[in-house]
């Protein structure tokens, strides 16, 4: 059988985002061996690429903001399918988090006086995102790696992670290979945190890079743990347009909320002819006042751009399918119409929207000050994943944790823009204290080499492959299925079309046996895109499975053959789970009972 | 549709070569657009470090005709056509494989820098005040997305190879970032004289030229560093003072 290193850890955190690195900074705090994995270099994961703001109640902006508001704003925004104590201890948590970050060297932006600066943002009813320009997300990693590689913590980089290992019931470890040299890594750990992020690679047009193709979500799947809510995929609704190849790369919603408007292209804004019922009150109905909100009159509501991103996204492909779109198949984003308003506009955007700045400089030959930018919706973040204790972060499988955007429950149907990065060092803290300690109370497991075997073999059997007739090109898979995903089972979906994915991705999953990879095991793409396949099959399987059973409209999932909220579906949950023939089983779960006092809240903020 | 030929070098440590590979390209694509192009179609193999496709994250570094860049913002309408396009790895760096480098002496090197530590929150509830003012000085640094494009066309780190002896631009700019933060009470300037080596950069100011996030990095974070070196190590009225008070810790 393949050779392998052994790595001993207390915890074991895979992922090495926000989540993972405040994971294992707690749990190396709590006194534990903490092994953290990488999946590219340390400090490069998709966190980087986080733009707005990191959601938080500091009132620093607006005193009328609190715990409570936040509660009920992430509520309303999840269309209340979100697990409520996860959204009640995020709110109550993040101040802490944020002004943690700031201990250890964050540089957020300030008021006049000094305190953290807030932005708006979509579904947030006052200012509350903590923000650096428009870098947030790369504030916030290397902050916590700069922290990290002082916490005695060792880094595994550019290791890709196969299997999770079991002893019994329990999580006993997991088996990787590292990029390099593509030799594998036994890792033996008390307790695992996946902090993987998410799937966006399972469709063509994406905010997401290489490395989101569901691994912690298959992962734990495999291990037999729940998957929760896979229906609730985020579309964004910015991303680029055009030129093609940078089709999907993300417009931060920040650019709206400095005043940045849509338009048709007949010029009209479009999004004041529709706004939900849920959102009349805190809406505004005209022009004049939504620019007065922008500018912080606090008698004034939000304008119609600020709205969630599932029914912003929803009114722009509105637009596009009745033909009043933009040239190359988006609408327009503009933000130098500031200068009608303000006198130092130009300044004001290369300032607080310095990466869009230099994105649509670069890229598209666009000058954000002077043209309307091109957008249109892109798959960015999934709102459900491996279902988790609100208060721990332990999955159904003992011992084995998430956080982050792998793990499901805060956001509901829906995820308001700013609450990811504050989710995931709540959360990421959470799990990082709640696995140290059940790797203390639980000791260190046994593995059983047989396991790791199969795994191994699995795994190096897409070489043995590339002689044989019939072999199939990853790549090739790869594209087919996000072709498949992004025209069955995108923004809009119908029975027909998502039954119709999964009998494409049951074939794919055929082919995907036979995908090869050529050459030796040293840092091989083709190799790697032939592991990443099996992931990628599975988390398109849970999410069209799960749209095909909830049949309404709720958030951002929309069925145009149940295009109707239903207000029954309001009360469960889908959970996905491994049968034991190996296929995949949906049931539906009821929420829990909320407590009497969030209940009061939210009607209250009604 | 156009179509340009890449020469690609392709090899590991033990040593490799320049192939030509023959691709067609779109209006508005970057070199990395081509060249997962070529790998999904033409070398499956070909490896390549990189991620968010946007700038943003630092990981596909590369050579591309000779200059450092990242190939994820280097449009191909900005590169001439009509003769190959050489692509090949960062040459400061041993290399693992292709277009792929080990640049793990600069996680090294940083985690020998002192870390950030803050004086006392300025408020009960834990939170410190700052002006934007002096934010902004720092907020320039960190907008570093650790590309070590920088590191790759250092001369005393390219040509000299005095990994050991200099921390190079990356660092450097990182150092800056800590001495100047507002709220800091570190002293790092014995480490960066002893230590990092600081004096070995003598200013020509190609790292500042390639930088992708155009940082100052010689203006605004070496230099200030050069001088605190020189106000505390050769200033002879502190030299004098010094004799006769207790050394900081």
């Amino acid at each position: 059988m393949a050779e392998f290193t052994t790595f001993e850890h207390d915890v074991l955190v895979i992922g090495a985002g926000g989540a993972g690195l405040r994971a294992a900074i707690e749990a190396s705090a709590c006194g534990c061996r903490v092994g953290l994995v990488c999946k590219s270099l340390l400090g490069k994961a998709h966190t980087v690429m986080a733009e707005g703001g990191m959601a938080a109640a500091l009132a620093n902006v607006d005193e009328r903001d609190g715990w409570r508001v936040h509660f009920a704003d992430t509520m309303r925004g999840g269309q209340y399918l979100n697990n409520w104590r996860m959204a009640e201890l995020h709110a109550k948590e993040a101040p802490d988090r944020v002004r943690e970050l700031e201990s250890w060297g964050a540089v957020f932006d300030r008021t006049k006086e000094g305190r953290i600066l807030q932005r708006n943002f979509g579904g947030h009813q006052y200012p509350r995102l903590a923000h650096v320009g428009d870098r947030t997300g790369l504030e916030m990693i290397r902050t916590l790696q700069d922290h990290g590689i002082h916490q005695g913590i060792d880094v595994h980089m550019e290791v890709t992670v196969v299997t999770l290992l079991k002893d019994g019931q329990r999580i006993a470890g997991a088996l990787g290979y590292d990029r390099e040299r593509g030799r594998f890594r036994l890792y033996r750990a008390g307790a695992v945190i996946l902090a993987t992020g998410g799937i966006g690679k399972a469709f063509k047009v994406t905010s997401n890079s290489w490395e989101y193709t569901g691994d912690g979500h298959a992962l734990a799947y495999d291990a037999g743990a729940d998957l929760k809510d896979m229906e609730f995929v985020q579309f964004h609704p910015t991303g680029m347009v055009w030129p093609l190849s940078v089709r999907g790369i993300l417009v931060t919603e920040g650019v709206r909320g400095e005043g940045g408007v849509l338009r048709n292209s007949e010029g009209r804004r479009f999004m004041f002819d529709d706004i939900p019922d849920l959102y009349k009150n805190q809406t505004a109905d005209n022009e004049e006042e939504g620019w007065r909100y922008v500018i912080g009159d606090k008698n004034a509501r939000r304008p119609p751009e600020l709205l969630t991103r599932d029914h912003v996204a929803r009114c722009i492909v509105r637009e596009i399918k009745a033909g009043r779109g933009s040239p190359h198949g988006g609408v327009y984003l503009d933000i130098g119409w500031i200068k009608e308003k303000i006198s130092n506009a130009e300044e004001h955007i290369k300032k607080k929207l310095p990466s869009m700045h230099h994105q649509f400089k670069q890229l598209a030959g666009v000058d954000i000050t002077r043209e309307p930018m091109e957008v249109g919706p892109t798959t960015h973040y999934v709102m459900g994943g491996i279902d988790v204790d609100g208060d721990t972060q332990m999955s159904t499988v003992p011992g084995l944790f998430a956080a982050g955007e792998c793990a499901a429950g805060l956001h509901g149907a829906n995820r308001l823009g700013g609450n990811s990065l504050s989710d995931l060092v709540v959360f990421g803290k959470r799990a990082g204290e709640y696995a140290a300690k059940f790797a203390k109370e639980h000791g260190q497991p046994t593995v059983d080499q047989g396991q790791a075997d199969d795994a191994m073999r699995d795994s190096l059997a897409p070489f043995d492959r590339a002689a044989e007739s019939g072999a199939e090109n990853p790549y090739e898979i790869q594209h087919t299925l996000q072709d498949l995903m992004q025209n069955n089972v995108g923004i809009v979906r119908n029975e027909e079309e998502m039954a119709a994915a999964l009998d494409g991705i049951a074939k794919l999953r055929g082919r995907a046996k036979h995908a090869s990879a050529h050459g030796h095991r040293e840092y091989n793409p083709g190799w790697h895109t032939c592991v990443d396949l099996n992931n990628l099959l599975t988390v398109a399987e849970g999410v069209a499975r799960s749209a095909l059973e909830r049949t309404e409209s709720r958030g951002a999932h929309f069925r145009e053959d149940h295009p109707e909220k239903v207000s029954d579906w309001g009360q469960w949950n889908l959970i996905l789970r491994k049968g034991t023939d190996g296929a995949m089983q949906i049931e539906r779960r009821r929420i829990a009972e909320r407590p009497a006092e969030l209940t009061t809240i939210i009607e209250e903020m009604k | 549709m156009a179509t340009a030929t890449f020469k690609i070098w392709r090899g590991d440590a033990s040593g490799g070569e320049y192939r030509d590979y023959t691709a067609e390209f779109d209006q508005g694509m970057v070199v990395l657009d081509v060249l997962h192009h070529i790998q999904a179609e033409q070398a499956g193999d070909l490896a390549i470090r990189w991620n968010c496709k946007a700038g943003k994250c630092g990981s596909c570094s590369a050579e591309i005709n000779g200059k450092p860049r990242l190939m994820c913002m280097t449009r191909m309408s900005t590169l001439p056509v009509d003769e190959p396009i050489t692509i090949q790895p960062m040459q400061t760096f041993p290399i693992i494989r292709d277009l792929v480098t080990d640049v793990s002496s600069n996680f090294k090197m940083k985690r020998s820098i002192k870390k950030f530590k803050p004086r006392p929150p300025d408020t009960e509830d834990g939170a410190w005040l700052m002006d934007q003012q002096d934010v902004e000085r720092v907020q320039e640094f960190r907008k570093c997305i650790e590309c070590f494009l920088c590191q790759d066309v250092c001369h005393v780190l390219r040509e000299h190879h005095m990994h050991d002896e200099f921390i190079g631009p990356r660092h450097l700019v990182y150092a800056a970032a800590l001495e100047m933060h507002p709220l800091d009470t570190e002293d790092r300037v014995a480490d960066l004289k002893k230590l990092h080596g600081a004096g070995y950069c003598n200013i020509t100011k190609c790292c500042t030229k390639v930088c992708p996030e155009h940082i100052t990095i010689t203006d605004n974070a070496i230099i200030p560093l050069k001088e605190r070196i020189a106000d505390e190590f050769y200033d002879p009225v502190t030299k004098l003072f010094r004799i006769f008070q207790p050394k900081k810790k």
